[in-house]
């Protein structure tokens, strides 16, 4: 098979074949990063950017496909697969998709190597990158952060799928033929998204590398989508040199376009050799089932799982203080019994109570007194029909006793700042609560205005008469 | 220390016979999809850079002795806002103007608030040097078709129903495209320096995809797009 292929045809397509794995490994963890990729078009090549596609290094990511790789290459027999997995804040951890590079034996003798072949990687990187954000699993690598974080696992040799549960799908991305084999890419993904059982998480089979914390310190509530495309992560322009170790590793940059010296049949190159569709073999042949595992715990960075607990105890700190402001507001409201009464009868909190808009109801009088801008001058029990209403049952048992049990706190509404204004949020809504009552609404203030409006009923009577043409006036304009 | 690589491509020779074979190899790809009204841009938008980014190369630069070299392309990641769906474009912003622009056209044409039909096409084409008095001709090689069918929704729950629909069924027309593009049919050869503008738009600073054009037609529901059609085919003809 080998024979028909010239030695130096050889070591391109090893070389072609070598750093395609590795840029898919690229593409794919890339992927899974949570963030958006951005890379510029360069109208000059730099002779590292193999496949004339801007894909970066992640000099991590480079040296695990590496190390998974051990020397060998994709071929027949021997898969490259790297596993995408979800792993939770509680330890669960769940398979969501592996990419299988795979080679069969179907061989296109005719097929230039470093023309036609290595376009048609290029072609392929292109579908790689277009299909990873069309699988599940893209959506939730975006959204990783805080309840989970997306890990990858590469590993070299036989296919497995079992992880990802029944019924999983698989896409193929695309094939390649060479003189050696037919290169072909696919991705298999779980559709089941339940979560397995623990069990699972007893799998010893390690994890590498968590992608989230691989470059960005990640403050809580920053999301994936807010850092930038282009990442400054250190050395990140040698990160793309170091896929190129030695002057052997330089990439295709030149090509010719004067007259072949070994001639296909006219037009060939242009046309196509039949492409006879190739099945993925998931579970190929694998006489040398070798599965690279890594050990888990040194791989896993520091600062990770530090950022991880950063997250959480601050996302903790957050919840408590959003619960605060309710327990803070007390009232002596007796209408109604809630379920974390711990004392008996007269007082219980308003957050207990299933009142809608319990927040709202009237504070007892005793923070009335305390309150600079309310001052009722009568008992408290029925100075309104408003609240008189409300107090109308067990009303007796409302003021008395409450007011010895009473803890005045002060009240906090939540994103109120009370270090600015006098006036702020807290004090506008306390006045809001207990507006002063209405004049014309007191009886004794009303008794008062009866006799004084008898009195000056004749000179207001005169004052009319007065100006009666006015008034004439007046009503002549409204008709 | 390994020599450059040099590749062997033919020239672009014998245009009669490239010609004959161009037009028998003409594929036509047909995705339809149907979105909500403020839909259509980015669902345009998403599937036509899925294909342009399969159809755009680096920038040739050519050497003596016939060598050339291409440039890089870069990519980046969009995010729709009114599909949950997110899609990878080449890093081009001239190119991004140029589709959007027609698309914004295509979406002004099928007008505001209505249910309709419309279809965009992509076409890639060579063009075939021709004799005067005879213009160049212009050969498709590739033809995708997208059919939108526009539908307007009552409440905010059916759009947010649309909104991962859609999303979904972006996806399957990616993995379609997809599936075309690796069939790895007929493709232009490597053009010569002095044939290059005859496959390749060398317009764009910073990529080079194939020579394209994007045209698009409404039907309204009578299905006068027969008669749009007839037009052209009638101008383009005629070249005028």
């Amino acid at each position: 098979m080998d024979s028909d292929l010239s030695p130096q045809d050889k070591k391109d397509l090893d070389k072609f074949i070598k750093f395609f794995a590795l840029k898919t490994v690229q593409v794919i963890v890339q992927a899974r990063l949570g963030e958006k990729v951005c890379t510029r078009s360069l109208s000059s090549p730099t002779g590292s950017d193999w496949f004339n596609l801007a894909i970066k290094d992640i000099p991590e990511v480079t040296h695990e496909a590496k190390k998974a790789l051990s020397g060998q290459l994709p071929g027949i027999g021997r898969s490259m697969c790297v596993e995408i997995s979800l792993k939770t804040s509680e330890g669960d951890s769940m398979e969501l998709e592996t990419w299988c590079l795979e080679m069969n034996e179907k061989c296109d003798k005719d097929i230039k190597v470093s023309y036609t072949v290595y376009n048609r990687l290029s072609l392929l990187l292109k579908s790689l990158l277009a299909i990873t954000r069309v699988t599940p699993a893209y959506k939730l690598s975006r959204k990783q952060g805080h309840d989970y974080v997306i890990l990858y696992r590469i590993y070299f040799g036989e296919v497995q799928l079992t992880g990802l549960g029944e019924g999983f799908q698989t896409v193929r991305v695309g094939v390649v033929g060479t003189p050696i084999g037919t290169i072909t890419l696919s991705c298999a993904y779980r559709t089941n998204l339940a979560f397995m059982s623990t069990r699972q998480f007893e799998r010893t089979a390690p994890i590498m590398g968590i992608i989230i914390d691989h470059f960005v310190e990640r403050p809580f509530g920053n999301m994936g989508h807010m850092h930038p495309c282009n990442y400054r992560a250190p050395g990140e322009d040698e990160g793309a040199y170091n896929g190129v170790e030695d002057s052997q590793e330089v990439c295709t940059t030149s090509f010719s376009t004067s007259p072949p010296s070994q001639m296909g049949i006219p037009g060939k190159e242009g046309g196509v050799p039949q492409q006879v569709p190739v099945q993925p073999c998931h579970g190929a042949q694998a006489e040398h089932g070798r599965v690279s595992s890594c050990p888990p715990a040194d791989h896993v960075p520091a600062t990770p799982s530090s950022s991880g607990e950063d997250a959480e105890t601050s996302s903790r700190s957050v919840e408590v203080k959003s619960v605060s402001p309710c327990d803070v507001l007390e009232t002596t409201f007796t209408r109604k019994v809630g379920a974390f009464v711990n004392k008996p009868g007269t007082q219980v909190t308003t957050a207990s109570l299933d009142l809608p808009f319990a927040a709202f109801a009237p504070r007892a009088y005793d923070l009335e007194e305390n309150d600079p801008m309310v001052q009722p001058p009568e008992s408290p029990a029925t100075s309104s029909p408003l609240q008189g209403s409300l107090h109308s049952q067990g009303s007796g048992e409302s003021g008395g006793p409450a007011q010895d049990d009473f803890v005045m706190v002060d009240f906090k509404p939540a994103f109120s700042k009370d270090d600015l204004l006098p006036m702020d949020l807290g004090t506008f809504y306390r006045e809001f609560q207990n507006p002063p009552q209405l004049a014309s609404l007191t009886i004794d203030v009303s008794s008062q205005s009866m006799a004084e409006d008898l009195d000056s009923l004749p000179e207001k009577l005169a004052v009319y008469e007065k100006n009666i043409d006015e008034f004439d006036a007046f009503v002549d304009t409204l008709q | 220390m390994a020599p450059p690589l040099y590749l062997l491509v033919s020239p672009y020779i014998q245009p009669a016979t490239v010609g004959k074979q161009i037009t028998m190899n003409c594929r036509s790809e047909v995705l339809e999809v149907s979105v909500e009204g403020r839909q259509v841009d980015e669902a345009m938008l998403a599937l036509l850079h899925t294909i342009l980014l399969h159809r755009s190369t680096g920038k040739f630069h050519y050497k003596k002795e016939g060598t050339y070299s291409i440039g890089t392309v870069g990519t980046q990641d969009i995010d729709c806002d009114f599909i949950d769906f997110s899609f990878v474009r080449v890093s081009s912003d001239e190119l991004d103007r140029v589709i959007r622009k027609t698309v914004g056209e295509f979406k002004d044409a099928m007008g505001n608030g209505t249910d309709g039909m419309g279809q965009i096409s992509l076409e890639f084409y060579q063009k075939k040097k021709s004799r005067w008095p005879f213009s160049d001709e212009c050969i498709p090689w590739e033809v995708w078709s997208i059919k939108v069918n526009v539908v307007n929704l009552a409440n905010e729950q059916e759009r947010q129903i649309c909104r991962e629909k859609v999303g979904e069924k972006l996806g399957e027309k990616v993995i379609n495209i997809v599936e075309v593009i690796n069939q790895h049919e007929y493709l232009p050869k490597m053009p010569t320096q002095s044939e290059v503008d005859n496959v390749f738009d060398t317009s764009l600073k910073d990529v080079q995809p194939y020579l394209y054009k994007i045209t698009f037609q409404i039907t309204d529901t009578l299905g006068t797009s027969v008669s749009t059609t007839m037009r052209r085919l009638i101008k383009d003809t005629l070249a005028l």
